[in-house]
């Protein structure tokens, strides 16, 4: 059973935002990396990049397959997370726990367009 | 239309295997996990359903002219029991398909092909064959196979199966009585390591399948890693390397197509092609990030998309990001500094040759 935590914020399309403050912490989810399987590859975005809510912003691959990513909240990069370029596979031992980008949000008002984690829990059913 | 399945396709569900269409087929792309499964056949045995391939008897008094005429590479005068590697090919060039030749005499060879070109390759087949004193018999749906590859392939087929296979050498073949039936015997596959390809009934697919699993010391291996297998030791897929509009030439794999046979259908345009020089050529790619270059994407030089990538991954065996490519003669030569296109950005890298890890046969 994938694990989904209370109090974050969820896309259908299996990112979540942690927020803290004007900043939004970005992944994949629990379940999304266990449809992945193992991640050998994590295609970031670059610091100061620009990023649109609903739209890509890189990639998670697995031997076989790349999976876009679509950011849930609109702003700029300010930090990737550079753990993830030698050991992808950190996503795979804790999703939650290593984020891929922080995002400066530019509409925070964005986050009520996502799911919680009642609502997320239902599609993963 | 939907996906026939092989024999063994319960086994695969009850291994849990993921299923997807290959082919034409619904084939296990993993069980557990594509590197794993291509580690053990690297490092000790694995077994792979490829009961997808297709088989085509040919037999008469003009078999092996009637070869000949439609392979190119050239089995004349070869020794009972040698495989040959080679193609079929259009009038134009480009390859019908990529095959094995079994030459069992003069007068019975069996060809062995892939899943996805059985019908269009046995219509082909059975086009050329009028006017040669043969017949052609698609034995596809009679035969399983099994592959049983790695370093330690020879002892299991022969403790756990209990066939024979010491004095095999590479590239050859037996015939043997099991079980009341004919099996083929060959040290084959498509991994770069020792190992062995058998072919049965259904029944004796679906029984040697079950000792194998249950011995232990073979693991199920699937279609995931028996491509990136076949990509690192630069083996070519049909439908990436090798398709109708490529000539084996600009796949690079001359070797294989004998320019100084008599004659073989499609002869005349890769003497031609050669004549006037390749102006284009499957070459490989090293990149300097672990970006993975996929199939289709671009392949960049100053701007200028020379090419798309046919087959790529971050190596398992190697942890580089490499790939092979087709592209624009004036950048196949070696160390041509290159770009691949990855999602968004270009990822810097350069020609190389096209084998990314080395085969270990034994010959």
């Amino acid at each position: 059973m994938a694990k989904i935590i209370e109090g974050l914020y969820y896309s259908e399309s299996h990112e979540y935002v942690r927020v803290e403050g004007e900043f939004g912490y970005v992944g994949i989810t629990d379940y999304a990396q266990s449809q992945l399987g193992n991640v050998v590859y994590v295609d970031m975005p670059e610091e100061e990049d620009e990023v649109t809510a609903g739209e890509e912003f890189g990639a998670v691959e697995s031997v076989k397959a790349a999976s876009d990513l679509f950011s849930p909240v609109s702003g700029e990069v300010v930090e990737v997370n550079s753990a993830l370029e030698d050991e992808p596979e950190l996503i795979n031992q804790d999703a939650f726990a290593n984020w891929i980008m922080k995002v400066r949000m530019s509409d925070p008002s964005e986050l009520e367009n996502l799911l919680d984690a009642a609502a997320y829990a239902k599609i993963c059913e | 239309m939907s996906d026939k399945r092989t024999c063994l396709y319960e086994r695969h569900l009850a291994l849990n295997a993921k299923m997807v269409s290959f082919g034409g087929f619904e084939m296990p792309i993993q069980y557990t996990d594509i590197a794993d499964e291509h580690n053990a056949v690297r490092k000790a045995c694995g077994v792979f359903d490829v009961s997808h391939m297709g088989e085509v008897l040919v037999t008469g008094p003009e078999a092996e002219r009637f070869v000949q005429h439609i392979f190119t590479n050239d089995v004349a005068g070869a020794p009972e029991g040698k495989i040959f590697y080679g193609m079929m090919l259009h009038p134009h060039g480009g390859t019908v398909d990529d095959l094995l030749v079994y030459k069992e005499n003069d007068e019975r060879f069996f060809l062995v092909i892939n899943a996805a070109n059985i019908d269009k390759d046995y219509a082909w087949i059975v086009e050329q064959a009028a006017g040669f004193d043969v017949v052609t018999e698609n034995q596809s749906e009679y035969y399983g196979q099994l592959a049983v590859q790695g370093p330690l392939a020879e002892a299991v087929v022969e403790k756990v199966l209990g066939l024979e296979c010491k004095e095999l050498v590479f590239y050859t073949f037996k015939k043997m009585e099991v079980d009341g039936e004919t099996i083929i015997l060959s040290r084959t596959g498509y991994t770069g390591e020792d190992g062995f390809e058998i072919y049965g009934s259904h029944a004796f697919t679906q029984r040697n399948w079950d000792k194998l699993i249950e011995s232990g010391e073979c693991k199920p291996c699937a279609l995931g890693c028996r491509d990136t297998l076949r990509f690192e030791v630069g083996l070519p897929l049909y439908g990436d390397e090798l398709t109708d509009d490529l000539s084996p030439l600009e796949a690079g794999l001359g070797m294989f197509a004998k320019l100084d046979k008599e004659e073989f259908v499609g002869k005349e345009a890769l003497v031609k092609q050669k004549a006037e020089g390749l102006t284009r050529k499957v070459v490989g790619i090293e990149l300097e990030g672990r970006a993975i270059p996929r199939h289709g994407y671009e392949v960049v030089v100053n701007d200028e998309v020379v090419g798309h990538v046919t087959t790529g991954y971050n190596s398992i065996s190697t942890g580089k990001s490499v790939c092979m490519a087709l592209l624009k003669i004036e950048y196949a030569k070696l160390g041509t500094p290159v770009q691949v296109r990855i999602h968004r950005k270009l990822h810097n890298g350069v020609v190389v040759k096209k084998r990314f890890y080395e085969k270990s046969y034994k010959k």
